[in-house]
Protein backbone atom coordinates (compact mmCIF):
# COMPACT_ATOMS: atom_id res chain seq x y z
CA UNK A 1 0.00 0.00 0.00
CA UNK A 2 1.22 3.18 -0.48
CA UNK A 3 1.38 5.43 2.01
CA UNK A 4 0.25 8.56 0.24
CA UNK A 5 -2.55 8.34 -1.84
CA UNK A 6 -5.50 9.77 -3.48
CA UNK A 7 -8.91 10.52 -0.94
CA UNK A 8 -11.64 7.95 -2.66
CA UNK A 9 -13.56 10.01 -5.05
CA UNK A 10 -15.47 8.09 -8.15
CA UNK A 11 -12.17 8.34 -9.98
CA UNK A 12 -10.57 5.20 -9.60
CA UNK A 13 -14.18 3.00 -10.38
CA UNK A 14 -13.72 4.76 -13.72
CA UNK A 15 -10.14 3.82 -14.14
CA UNK A 16 -11.38 -0.18 -13.00
CA UNK A 17 -13.72 0.01 -14.71
CA UNK A 18 -12.79 -1.36 -18.18
CA UNK A 19 -10.92 -4.53 -16.49
CA UNK A 20 -13.73 -5.40 -14.14
CA UNK A 21 -16.43 -5.14 -16.91
CA UNK A 22 -14.25 -7.33 -19.62
CA UNK A 23 -13.74 -9.65 -16.88
CA UNK A 24 -17.13 -9.81 -15.74
CA UNK A 25 -18.68 -10.58 -19.54
CA UNK A 26 -16.08 -12.88 -20.94
CA UNK A 27 -14.64 -14.70 -17.76
CA UNK A 28 -17.05 -15.02 -14.79
CA UNK A 29 -20.24 -15.32 -16.97
CA UNK A 30 -18.63 -17.94 -18.77
CA UNK A 31 -17.11 -19.80 -16.08
CA UNK A 32 -20.17 -19.47 -14.33
CA UNK A 33 -21.95 -21.12 -17.52
CA UNK A 34 -19.72 -23.84 -17.01
CA UNK A 35 -19.98 -24.60 -13.76
CA UNK A 36 -24.02 -24.32 -14.28
CA UNK A 37 -24.09 -26.16 -17.33
CA UNK A 38 -22.01 -29.01 -16.02
CA UNK A 39 -25.04 -30.01 -13.78
CA UNK A 40 -27.41 -30.01 -16.86
CA UNK A 41 -28.37 -33.06 -19.33
CA UNK A 42 -29.66 -31.43 -22.58
CA UNK A 43 -32.11 -33.65 -25.20
CA UNK A 44 -30.51 -34.55 -28.67
CA UNK A 45 -31.40 -31.28 -29.79
CA UNK A 46 -30.75 -28.87 -27.27
CA UNK A 47 -34.46 -27.48 -26.63
CA UNK A 48 -34.79 -28.87 -23.27
CA UNK A 49 -32.36 -29.92 -20.47
CA UNK A 50 -32.95 -31.25 -17.19
CA UNK A 51 -30.72 -31.04 -14.05
CA UNK A 52 -29.10 -34.11 -13.16
CA UNK A 53 -26.87 -33.19 -10.40
CA UNK A 54 -23.44 -35.00 -10.76
CA UNK A 55 -24.49 -37.24 -13.52
CA UNK A 56 -22.39 -35.76 -16.00
CA UNK A 57 -19.13 -36.00 -13.55
CA UNK A 58 -19.70 -39.89 -13.47
CA UNK A 59 -20.07 -40.41 -17.12
CA UNK A 60 -17.38 -38.02 -18.78
CA UNK A 61 -14.47 -37.97 -15.98
CA UNK A 62 -14.86 -41.06 -14.35
CA UNK A 63 -14.46 -42.75 -17.62
CA UNK A 64 -12.15 -45.02 -19.40
CA UNK A 65 -11.30 -42.49 -22.34
CA UNK A 66 -11.23 -39.13 -19.52
CA UNK A 67 -8.71 -41.47 -17.70
CA UNK A 68 -6.37 -42.45 -20.13
CA UNK A 69 -6.51 -38.46 -21.55
CA UNK A 70 -5.56 -37.11 -17.27
CA UNK A 71 -2.80 -40.50 -17.76
CA UNK A 72 -1.21 -39.43 -20.60
CA UNK A 73 -1.57 -35.66 -19.56
CA UNK A 74 0.24 -36.53 -16.54
CA UNK A 75 2.72 -38.23 -17.85
CA UNK A 76 3.16 -36.00 -20.71
CA UNK A 77 3.66 -32.67 -18.68
CA UNK A 78 5.99 -34.34 -16.11
CA UNK A 79 8.13 -35.58 -19.73
CA UNK A 80 8.13 -32.22 -21.10
CA UNK A 81 9.00 -30.53 -17.63
CA UNK A 82 11.73 -32.50 -17.01
CA UNK A 83 13.29 -32.52 -20.52
CA UNK A 84 12.52 -28.87 -21.75
CA UNK A 85 14.16 -27.58 -18.02
CA UNK A 86 17.33 -30.09 -18.10
CA UNK A 87 18.08 -28.90 -21.71
CA UNK A 88 17.54 -25.48 -20.86
CA UNK A 89 19.69 -25.80 -17.43
CA UNK A 90 22.66 -27.23 -19.36
CA UNK A 91 22.56 -24.61 -22.33
CA UNK A 92 22.06 -21.33 -19.37
CA UNK A 93 24.86 -23.04 -17.93
CA UNK A 94 27.36 -23.02 -20.93
CA UNK A 95 26.24 -19.97 -22.40
CA UNK A 96 27.04 -18.33 -18.90
CA UNK A 97 30.44 -19.94 -19.27
CA UNK A 98 31.78 -19.00 -22.58
CA UNK A 99 33.34 -15.84 -23.04
CA UNK A 100 33.66 -15.50 -27.23
CA UNK A 101 30.39 -15.26 -29.35
CA UNK A 102 28.13 -15.38 -26.09
CA UNK A 103 25.72 -12.67 -27.49
CA UNK A 104 25.35 -14.70 -30.38
CA UNK A 105 24.58 -17.89 -28.70
CA UNK A 106 22.37 -15.84 -26.42
CA UNK A 107 20.06 -14.45 -29.26
CA UNK A 108 20.53 -18.23 -31.67
CA UNK A 109 19.21 -19.59 -28.05
CA UNK A 110 16.16 -17.68 -27.40
CA UNK A 111 14.64 -16.55 -30.54
CA UNK A 112 12.36 -19.69 -30.94
CA UNK A 113 10.37 -18.16 -28.27
CA UNK A 114 8.59 -16.11 -30.60
CA UNK A 115 7.60 -18.95 -32.85
CA UNK A 116 3.88 -20.05 -31.72
CA UNK A 117 3.29 -23.44 -30.77
CA UNK A 118 0.58 -23.94 -33.83
CA UNK A 119 3.26 -22.97 -35.75
CA UNK A 120 6.10 -25.03 -34.20
CA UNK A 121 3.57 -28.37 -34.60
CA UNK A 122 3.02 -27.75 -38.18
CA UNK A 123 6.63 -27.53 -38.95
CA UNK A 124 7.33 -30.62 -37.32
CA UNK A 125 4.12 -31.95 -39.05
CA UNK A 126 5.90 -31.57 -42.30
CA UNK A 127 9.21 -32.84 -40.62
CA UNK A 128 7.47 -36.30 -39.59
CA UNK A 129 5.69 -36.36 -42.88
CA UNK A 130 5.64 -39.96 -44.37
CA UNK A 131 6.60 -38.51 -48.09
CA UNK A 132 9.39 -35.83 -47.64
CA UNK A 133 9.85 -35.61 -43.97
CA UNK A 134 13.37 -36.32 -43.05
CA UNK A 135 12.56 -37.04 -39.79
CA UNK A 136 10.34 -40.04 -40.80
CA UNK A 137 12.89 -41.18 -42.89
CA UNK A 138 15.73 -41.19 -40.41
CA UNK A 139 13.24 -42.67 -37.66
CA UNK A 140 13.04 -45.90 -39.76
CA UNK A 141 16.51 -45.89 -41.10
CA UNK A 142 17.31 -46.51 -37.41
CA UNK A 143 15.29 -49.67 -37.68
CA UNK A 144 12.25 -48.52 -35.86
CA UNK A 145 8.92 -49.56 -37.14
CA UNK A 146 7.98 -45.63 -36.76
CA UNK A 147 4.82 -44.40 -37.90
CA UNK A 148 2.97 -41.63 -35.95
CA UNK A 149 -0.05 -42.10 -37.34
CA UNK A 150 -1.02 -45.48 -36.08
CA UNK A 151 1.00 -45.55 -33.55
CA UNK A 152 0.23 -44.00 -30.02
CA UNK A 153 3.71 -44.33 -28.69
CA UNK A 154 5.45 -43.06 -32.00
CA UNK A 155 2.80 -39.92 -31.68
CA UNK A 156 3.74 -39.33 -28.38
CA UNK A 157 7.14 -39.21 -29.31
CA UNK A 158 6.15 -36.65 -32.01
CA UNK A 159 4.35 -34.13 -29.65
CA UNK A 160 6.92 -34.19 -26.83
CA UNK A 161 9.85 -33.70 -28.78
CA UNK A 162 7.92 -30.58 -31.02
CA UNK A 163 6.60 -29.37 -27.38
CA UNK A 164 9.79 -29.92 -25.93
CA UNK A 165 11.71 -27.97 -28.36
CA UNK A 166 9.42 -24.77 -28.63
CA UNK A 167 9.94 -24.78 -24.72
CA UNK A 168 13.66 -24.60 -24.08
CA UNK A 169 14.00 -21.21 -25.07
CA UNK A 170 11.76 -19.46 -22.29
CA UNK A 171 13.57 -21.86 -19.82
CA UNK A 172 16.65 -20.81 -21.32
CA UNK A 173 16.37 -17.24 -21.24
CA UNK A 174 14.39 -17.47 -17.45
CA UNK A 175 18.09 -19.60 -16.37
CA UNK A 176 20.43 -17.43 -17.23
CA UNK A 177 19.14 -14.05 -15.68
CA UNK A 178 19.00 -16.42 -12.76
CA UNK A 179 22.33 -17.31 -13.05
CA UNK A 180 23.59 -13.59 -13.91
CA UNK A 181 21.74 -12.70 -11.01
CA UNK A 182 24.06 -14.84 -8.45
CA UNK A 183 26.76 -12.42 -6.90
CA UNK A 184 30.01 -12.73 -8.62
CA UNK A 185 31.63 -12.74 -4.82
CA UNK A 186 29.66 -15.95 -4.13
CA UNK A 187 30.97 -17.49 -7.44
CA UNK A 188 34.70 -16.64 -6.69
CA UNK A 189 34.25 -18.04 -2.95
CA UNK A 190 33.55 -21.15 -4.38
CA UNK A 191 35.65 -21.23 -6.68
CA UNK A 192 39.01 -20.91 -3.85
CA UNK A 193 36.89 -23.88 -1.70
CA UNK A 194 36.41 -26.31 -4.30
CA UNK A 195 38.30 -27.18 -7.35
CA UNK A 196 35.42 -29.65 -9.22
CA UNK A 197 33.40 -27.54 -11.23
CA UNK A 198 30.39 -30.16 -11.31
CA UNK A 199 30.57 -30.33 -7.01
CA UNK A 200 30.07 -26.74 -7.38
CA UNK A 201 27.39 -26.51 -9.91
CA UNK A 202 25.29 -28.78 -7.60
CA UNK A 203 26.33 -27.65 -3.93
CA UNK A 204 26.46 -24.01 -5.20
CA UNK A 205 24.64 -22.83 -8.32
CA UNK A 206 22.32 -25.15 -8.20
CA UNK A 207 20.53 -24.49 -4.42
CA UNK A 208 20.88 -21.08 -5.40
CA UNK A 209 18.49 -21.19 -8.99
CA UNK A 210 16.09 -23.09 -6.67
CA UNK A 211 13.06 -20.30 -6.98
CA UNK A 212 13.34 -20.11 -10.47
CA UNK A 213 13.82 -23.74 -11.08
CA UNK A 214 10.27 -23.89 -9.02
CA UNK A 215 8.67 -21.05 -10.74
CA UNK A 216 9.94 -22.51 -13.97
CA UNK A 217 8.44 -25.96 -12.97
CA UNK A 218 4.69 -24.35 -12.14
CA UNK A 219 5.13 -22.30 -15.53
CA UNK A 220 6.02 -25.45 -17.87
CA UNK A 221 3.25 -27.59 -16.28
CA UNK A 222 0.80 -25.06 -17.24
CA UNK A 223 2.49 -24.79 -20.39
CA UNK A 224 2.17 -27.96 -21.00
CA UNK A 225 -1.43 -28.50 -19.82
CA UNK A 226 -2.97 -25.63 -22.00
CA UNK A 227 -0.72 -24.31 -24.68
CA UNK A 228 0.63 -27.61 -25.53
CA UNK A 229 -3.10 -27.39 -27.76
CA UNK A 230 -1.91 -25.90 -30.43
CA UNK A 231 1.04 -28.59 -31.25
CA UNK A 232 -1.80 -31.29 -30.84
CA UNK A 233 -3.89 -29.56 -32.79
CA UNK A 234 -1.20 -29.41 -36.03
CA UNK A 235 0.03 -32.87 -35.78
CA UNK A 236 -1.75 -35.86 -34.21
CA UNK A 237 -5.29 -33.86 -33.50
CA UNK A 238 -5.03 -36.26 -30.50
CA UNK A 239 -5.28 -39.62 -32.74
CA UNK A 240 -4.28 -42.29 -33.00
CA UNK A 241 -7.01 -43.36 -30.52
CA UNK A 242 -6.91 -41.15 -28.34
CA UNK A 243 -3.38 -41.54 -27.51
CA UNK A 244 -1.96 -38.11 -27.48
CA UNK A 245 -5.06 -36.66 -25.94
CA UNK A 246 -4.62 -34.10 -23.65
CA UNK A 247 -7.43 -33.26 -21.01
CA UNK A 248 -7.71 -29.76 -22.37
CA UNK A 249 -8.18 -31.39 -26.09
CA UNK A 250 -10.50 -33.46 -25.00
CA UNK A 251 -12.28 -30.47 -23.72
CA UNK A 252 -12.60 -29.17 -27.22
CA UNK A 253 -13.26 -32.26 -28.79
CA UNK A 254 -16.48 -33.12 -26.58
CA UNK A 255 -17.86 -29.18 -26.91
CA UNK A 256 -17.02 -28.41 -30.04
CA UNK A 257 -16.98 -31.68 -32.37
CA UNK A 258 -19.14 -33.99 -29.91
CA UNK A 259 -21.09 -31.10 -29.04
CA UNK A 260 -21.68 -32.62 -25.59
CA UNK A 261 -22.32 -29.29 -23.86
CA UNK A 262 -22.88 -30.75 -20.12
CA UNK A 263 -20.18 -33.58 -20.17
CA UNK A 264 -17.50 -30.76 -21.94
CA UNK A 265 -18.45 -28.14 -19.01
CA UNK A 266 -18.11 -31.17 -16.23
CA UNK A 267 -14.45 -31.47 -17.93
CA UNK A 268 -14.02 -27.76 -17.95
CA UNK A 269 -14.71 -27.54 -14.41
CA UNK A 270 -12.38 -30.73 -13.27
CA UNK A 271 -9.63 -28.36 -15.00
CA UNK A 272 -10.55 -25.24 -13.69
CA UNK A 273 -9.88 -27.26 -10.07
CA UNK A 274 -6.05 -28.12 -11.33
CA UNK A 275 -5.48 -24.58 -12.58
CA UNK A 276 -6.20 -23.78 -8.93
CA UNK A 277 -4.27 -26.11 -7.11
CA UNK A 278 -1.43 -24.90 -9.59
CA UNK A 279 -2.02 -21.57 -8.42
CA UNK A 280 -2.15 -22.07 -4.74
CA UNK A 281 1.10 -24.25 -5.04
CA UNK A 282 2.80 -21.17 -7.33
CA UNK A 283 1.41 -18.33 -4.51
CA UNK A 284 2.23 -20.31 -1.40
CA UNK A 285 5.78 -20.59 -2.94
CA UNK A 286 6.12 -16.96 -3.80
CA UNK A 287 5.04 -15.82 -0.15
CA UNK A 288 7.72 -18.24 1.26
CA UNK A 289 10.39 -16.60 -1.25
CA UNK A 290 9.24 -12.91 0.12
CA UNK A 291 10.75 -13.96 3.72
CA UNK A 292 14.26 -15.05 1.89
CA UNK B 1 42.19 -23.65 -26.68
CA UNK B 2 41.13 -26.18 -23.75
CA UNK B 3 39.12 -29.27 -23.66
CA UNK B 4 36.82 -27.66 -21.13
CA UNK B 5 36.55 -24.43 -23.76
CA UNK B 6 35.72 -26.67 -26.56
CA UNK B 7 32.93 -29.10 -25.62
CA UNK B 8 31.07 -25.96 -23.90
CA UNK B 9 30.92 -24.07 -27.67
CA UNK B 10 30.41 -28.05 -29.46
CA UNK B 11 27.34 -28.49 -26.33
CA UNK B 12 26.02 -24.66 -27.19
CA UNK B 13 26.50 -24.97 -31.13
CA UNK B 14 24.23 -28.28 -30.98
CA UNK B 15 21.55 -26.29 -28.69
CA UNK B 16 21.41 -23.71 -31.34
CA UNK B 17 21.40 -26.60 -34.41
CA UNK B 18 18.35 -27.78 -32.81
CA UNK B 19 16.65 -24.65 -32.02
CA UNK B 20 16.96 -23.12 -35.60
CA UNK B 21 17.75 -26.31 -37.95
CA UNK B 22 13.77 -26.62 -38.06
CA UNK B 23 13.04 -23.35 -39.21
CA UNK B 24 15.77 -22.97 -41.72
CA UNK B 25 14.90 -26.10 -43.63
CA UNK B 26 11.70 -25.06 -43.42
CA UNK B 27 12.68 -21.68 -45.35
CA UNK B 28 15.05 -23.40 -47.64
CA UNK B 29 12.20 -25.51 -48.19
CA UNK B 30 9.94 -23.09 -49.29
CA UNK B 31 12.21 -21.77 -52.17
CA UNK B 32 11.68 -25.40 -54.17
CA UNK B 33 9.42 -26.17 -56.58
CA UNK B 34 6.44 -28.49 -55.13
CA UNK B 35 8.20 -31.49 -57.39
CA UNK B 36 11.86 -31.02 -55.86
CA UNK B 37 10.35 -30.96 -52.72
CA UNK B 38 8.52 -34.41 -53.44
CA UNK B 39 11.22 -36.18 -55.34
CA UNK B 40 14.32 -34.98 -53.14
CA UNK B 41 12.20 -34.66 -49.16
CA UNK B 42 12.93 -31.48 -47.54
CA UNK B 43 15.48 -28.74 -48.19
CA UNK B 44 18.45 -28.07 -46.39
CA UNK B 45 19.68 -25.02 -49.39
CA UNK B 46 17.67 -22.39 -51.12
CA UNK B 47 16.26 -22.33 -54.55
CA UNK B 48 15.59 -20.40 -57.29
CA UNK B 49 12.09 -20.33 -56.35
CA UNK B 50 12.07 -17.60 -53.58
CA UNK B 51 10.03 -14.93 -55.18
CA UNK B 52 7.87 -16.97 -57.38
CA UNK B 53 6.48 -19.00 -54.01
CA UNK B 54 6.02 -15.80 -52.18
CA UNK B 55 4.30 -13.94 -54.80
CA UNK B 56 1.89 -16.90 -55.31
CA UNK B 57 1.13 -17.21 -51.05
CA UNK B 58 1.69 -13.48 -50.52
CA UNK B 59 -0.94 -12.10 -53.65
CA UNK B 60 -2.70 -15.22 -54.78
CA UNK B 61 -6.04 -15.98 -52.92
CA UNK B 62 -5.78 -19.13 -51.18
CA UNK B 63 -7.96 -21.13 -48.40
CA UNK B 64 -10.74 -23.26 -49.29
CA UNK B 65 -13.09 -20.57 -50.51
CA UNK B 66 -10.14 -18.82 -52.39
CA UNK B 67 -11.16 -15.98 -50.74
CA UNK B 68 -7.72 -14.89 -48.71
CA UNK B 69 -4.01 -13.75 -49.56
CA UNK B 70 -1.23 -13.89 -46.86
CA UNK B 71 -0.86 -10.49 -47.22
CA UNK B 72 -4.61 -10.32 -45.89
CA UNK B 73 -3.86 -12.50 -43.43
CA UNK B 74 -0.66 -10.56 -42.20
CA UNK B 75 -3.02 -7.56 -41.84
CA UNK B 76 -5.22 -9.93 -39.80
CA UNK B 77 -2.51 -11.23 -37.63
CA UNK B 78 -1.18 -7.11 -37.12
CA UNK B 79 -4.03 -6.08 -35.99
CA UNK B 80 -4.64 -8.32 -33.52
CA UNK B 81 -0.94 -8.66 -32.52
CA UNK B 82 -1.17 -4.47 -32.17
CA UNK B 83 -4.63 -4.36 -30.66
CA UNK B 84 -3.98 -7.24 -28.12
CA UNK B 85 -0.44 -4.78 -26.77
CA UNK B 86 -2.17 -2.17 -26.60
CA UNK B 87 -5.40 -2.75 -25.37
CA UNK B 88 -3.67 -4.73 -22.56
CA UNK B 89 -1.19 -1.86 -21.63
CA UNK B 90 -3.70 0.64 -21.33
CA UNK B 91 -6.89 -1.48 -19.69
CA UNK B 92 -3.99 -3.39 -16.92
CA UNK B 93 -2.32 0.46 -16.53
CA UNK B 94 -5.29 2.28 -15.70
CA UNK B 95 -6.24 -0.82 -13.27
CA UNK B 96 -3.40 -0.43 -11.69
CA UNK B 97 -3.12 2.94 -10.83
CA UNK B 98 -6.54 2.81 -9.38
CA UNK B 99 -5.46 -0.35 -7.33
CA UNK B 100 -2.01 1.42 -6.22
CA UNK B 101 -2.78 5.04 -5.69
CA UNK B 102 -6.53 5.73 -4.33
CA UNK B 103 -8.14 4.71 -1.03
CA UNK B 104 -11.52 2.99 -2.49
CA UNK B 105 -13.51 0.83 -0.59
CA UNK B 106 -14.06 -1.97 -3.11
CA UNK B 107 -10.20 -1.37 -3.73
CA UNK B 108 -9.72 -5.61 -2.19
CA UNK B 109 -12.67 -7.06 -3.85
CA UNK B 110 -11.70 -5.82 -6.80
CA UNK B 111 -8.22 -6.94 -6.83
CA UNK B 112 -9.24 -10.84 -6.29
CA UNK B 113 -11.58 -10.11 -9.25
CA UNK B 114 -9.01 -9.32 -11.31
CA UNK B 115 -6.86 -12.16 -9.47
CA UNK B 116 -9.06 -14.74 -10.60
CA UNK B 117 -8.91 -14.65 -14.34
CA UNK B 118 -5.18 -16.25 -13.43
CA UNK B 119 -7.94 -18.97 -12.45
CA UNK B 120 -9.57 -19.36 -15.68
CA UNK B 121 -7.26 -19.20 -18.42
CA UNK B 122 -9.73 -19.49 -21.88
CA UNK B 123 -9.34 -23.15 -22.78
CA UNK B 124 -11.50 -23.80 -19.04
CA UNK B 125 -14.49 -21.57 -20.67
CA UNK B 126 -13.98 -22.48 -24.39
CA UNK B 127 -18.06 -23.38 -24.93
CA UNK B 128 -19.45 -20.73 -22.78
CA UNK B 129 -17.34 -17.64 -23.99
CA UNK B 130 -17.71 -18.25 -27.22
CA UNK B 131 -21.98 -18.01 -27.02
CA UNK B 132 -21.18 -15.20 -24.94
CA UNK B 133 -19.23 -13.45 -28.02
CA UNK B 134 -21.90 -15.06 -30.50
CA UNK B 135 -24.73 -13.79 -28.41
CA UNK B 136 -23.04 -10.03 -28.46
CA UNK B 137 -23.08 -10.48 -31.72
CA UNK B 138 -19.09 -9.96 -32.28
CA UNK B 139 -18.30 -13.45 -34.24
CA UNK B 140 -15.95 -12.60 -36.88
CA UNK B 141 -15.47 -8.93 -35.73
CA UNK B 142 -12.32 -7.11 -34.44
CA UNK B 143 -13.56 -6.64 -30.93
CA UNK B 144 -15.10 -9.82 -30.43
CA UNK B 145 -11.59 -10.67 -31.64
CA UNK B 146 -9.64 -8.68 -28.84
CA UNK B 147 -11.76 -7.39 -26.17
CA UNK B 148 -12.12 -11.44 -24.21
CA UNK B 149 -8.25 -11.40 -24.79
CA UNK B 150 -7.09 -8.32 -23.26
CA UNK B 151 -8.26 -8.18 -19.97
CA UNK B 152 -6.18 -11.06 -17.35
CA UNK B 153 -4.21 -10.20 -14.76
CA UNK B 154 -0.60 -10.22 -15.76
CA UNK B 155 -0.44 -7.06 -17.17
CA UNK B 156 -2.39 -5.43 -13.97
CA UNK B 157 0.28 -7.26 -11.53
CA UNK B 158 2.80 -5.67 -13.42
CA UNK B 159 2.03 -2.37 -13.60
CA UNK B 160 0.80 -3.11 -10.09
CA UNK B 161 4.36 -3.88 -8.93
CA UNK B 162 6.14 -0.97 -10.71
CA UNK B 163 4.01 1.30 -9.69
CA UNK B 164 4.50 0.74 -6.00
CA UNK B 165 8.29 0.78 -6.50
CA UNK B 166 7.99 4.05 -7.49
CA UNK B 167 8.68 6.93 -4.71
CA UNK B 168 5.71 8.27 -2.52
CA UNK B 169 8.08 11.62 -2.14
CA UNK B 170 6.30 12.15 -5.97
CA UNK B 171 2.84 12.06 -5.45
CA UNK B 172 3.65 14.43 -2.83
CA UNK B 173 5.12 16.82 -4.93
CA UNK B 174 3.01 16.60 -8.02
CA UNK B 175 0.03 17.27 -5.08
CA UNK B 176 1.93 20.26 -3.74
CA UNK B 177 1.87 21.47 -7.57
CA UNK B 178 -2.44 20.52 -7.33
CA UNK B 179 -2.05 18.22 -9.96
CA UNK B 180 -5.27 16.32 -10.23
CA UNK B 181 -5.29 12.38 -10.48
CA UNK B 182 -5.66 12.17 -13.95
CA UNK B 183 -2.69 14.96 -14.98
CA UNK B 184 -0.89 12.81 -12.08
CA UNK B 185 -1.17 9.74 -14.14
CA UNK B 186 -0.63 10.98 -18.07
CA UNK B 187 2.31 13.75 -17.33
CA UNK B 188 4.20 11.75 -14.26
CA UNK B 189 3.43 8.20 -14.14
CA UNK B 190 3.13 7.16 -17.68
CA UNK B 191 6.65 8.86 -18.68
CA UNK B 192 8.15 6.92 -15.60
CA UNK B 193 6.53 4.09 -16.88
CA UNK B 194 8.25 4.08 -20.56
CA UNK B 195 10.91 1.60 -20.50
CA UNK B 196 8.20 -1.28 -18.52
CA UNK B 197 5.37 -0.30 -21.46
CA UNK B 198 7.81 -1.00 -24.15
CA UNK B 199 8.66 -4.41 -22.64
CA UNK B 200 5.35 -5.35 -21.68
CA UNK B 201 4.47 -4.57 -25.60
CA UNK B 202 6.79 -5.83 -27.11
CA UNK B 203 6.01 -9.31 -25.24
CA UNK B 204 2.12 -9.47 -25.24
CA UNK B 205 2.72 -8.57 -29.50
CA UNK B 206 4.67 -11.59 -29.51
CA UNK B 207 1.75 -13.28 -27.36
CA UNK B 208 -1.04 -11.83 -29.44
CA UNK B 209 0.42 -12.21 -32.94
CA UNK B 210 0.47 -15.82 -31.68
CA UNK B 211 -2.79 -16.57 -30.40
CA UNK B 212 -4.35 -19.67 -31.56
CA UNK B 213 -7.43 -21.28 -29.78
CA UNK B 214 -9.47 -18.06 -29.31
CA UNK B 215 -9.08 -17.29 -33.15
CA UNK B 216 -9.51 -20.34 -34.29
CA UNK B 217 -12.83 -20.65 -32.68
CA UNK B 218 -13.84 -16.71 -33.29
CA UNK B 219 -13.59 -16.32 -37.29
CA UNK B 220 -15.91 -18.41 -39.58
CA UNK B 221 -15.01 -16.17 -42.83
CA UNK B 222 -11.80 -16.67 -44.60
CA UNK B 223 -11.09 -13.17 -45.14
CA UNK B 224 -10.82 -12.85 -41.17
CA UNK B 225 -8.01 -15.54 -41.03
CA UNK B 226 -4.86 -14.44 -39.29
CA UNK B 227 -1.72 -16.06 -40.54
CA UNK B 228 -1.59 -18.78 -37.69
CA UNK B 229 -4.64 -20.15 -38.03
CA UNK B 230 -4.73 -19.29 -41.74
CA UNK B 231 -1.79 -21.59 -42.53
CA UNK B 232 -3.71 -24.39 -40.60
CA UNK B 233 -6.41 -24.50 -42.73
CA UNK B 234 -4.48 -24.23 -46.04
CA UNK B 235 -1.96 -26.99 -45.04
CA UNK B 236 -5.19 -29.47 -43.88
CA UNK B 237 -6.34 -28.70 -47.99
CA UNK B 238 -2.80 -29.26 -49.19
CA UNK B 239 -3.04 -32.67 -47.63
CA UNK B 240 -6.45 -33.43 -48.70
CA UNK B 241 -6.68 -32.36 -52.34
CA UNK B 242 -6.09 -34.98 -55.11
CA UNK B 243 -3.76 -33.24 -57.07
CA UNK B 244 0.51 -32.37 -56.27
CA UNK B 245 0.44 -31.48 -52.40
CA UNK B 246 2.08 -28.06 -52.40
CA UNK B 247 4.18 -28.13 -49.81
CA UNK B 248 6.44 -25.00 -50.37
CA UNK B 249 3.15 -22.77 -49.92
CA UNK B 250 2.87 -24.67 -46.46
CA UNK B 251 6.47 -23.87 -45.82
CA UNK B 252 6.27 -19.96 -46.81
CA UNK B 253 3.24 -19.52 -45.13
CA UNK B 254 4.92 -20.97 -42.35
CA UNK B 255 7.53 -18.56 -42.61
CA UNK B 256 5.83 -15.50 -42.59
CA UNK B 257 3.46 -16.53 -39.47
CA UNK B 258 7.17 -17.12 -37.73
CA UNK B 259 9.02 -13.99 -39.28
CA UNK B 260 7.66 -10.88 -37.71
CA UNK B 261 7.34 -11.87 -34.22
CA UNK B 262 10.71 -13.26 -34.23
CA UNK B 263 11.84 -9.97 -36.04
CA UNK B 264 10.58 -7.97 -32.92
CA UNK B 265 11.77 -10.39 -30.58
CA UNK B 266 15.30 -9.73 -31.84
CA UNK B 267 15.29 -6.06 -32.98
CA UNK B 268 14.33 -5.79 -29.23
CA UNK B 269 15.82 -8.33 -27.49
CA UNK B 270 17.28 -5.85 -24.15
CA UNK B 271 13.12 -4.92 -23.59
CA UNK B 272 11.58 -7.92 -24.66
CA UNK B 273 13.95 -9.73 -22.12
CA UNK B 274 13.07 -7.78 -19.55
CA UNK B 275 9.76 -7.97 -19.90
CA UNK B 276 9.25 -11.55 -19.87
CA UNK B 277 11.90 -11.98 -16.95
CA UNK B 278 10.32 -9.22 -15.07
CA UNK B 279 6.38 -9.85 -16.15
CA UNK B 280 6.65 -13.41 -14.77
CA UNK B 281 7.29 -12.51 -11.58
Amino acid sequence: MKRVQFEHSPIPYLFVAPQIIIIVVFFLWPAGQAIYQSFLLEDAFGLSSQFVWFKNYKDTVLNDAWLQSAGFTLFFSAIVTFLSLALALLLAVKANEVIHGASTYKTMLMWAYAIAPPVAGLMGNLMFNPLIGDMYQFMNATGMDFDHKLDGFDAGFVVILISVWKQVSVNFIFFLSGLQGIPKSVIEASTLDCKSSFRRFWTITFPLLAPTTFFLMVINITYAFFETFGIIDTTTQGAPGGATTTLVYKVFQDGFRGADLGGSSAQSVVLMLMVLALTVIQFRFIERKVHY
Amino acid sequence: MNWRILSTHLILTIGAIFLTLPVWVAFASSTHTAETILREGLQLFPGGHFFENYNTVLFVEGGVMKKVTALQMTGNSLLLGLGFSIGKVVISMLAAYAIVYFRFRLAVPLFWVIFMTLLLPLEVRIIPSYKVVADLGLLDTQAGLIIPLIASATGTFFFRQFFRSVPDEILEAARLDNANAWRFFIDILVPLSKTMIAAILIIMFVVGWNQYLWPLIMTTKEENYTLVIGIKQIYQILNEGGELPQYQKAFALTILATLPPVLVVLVFQKWFVKGLVESEK
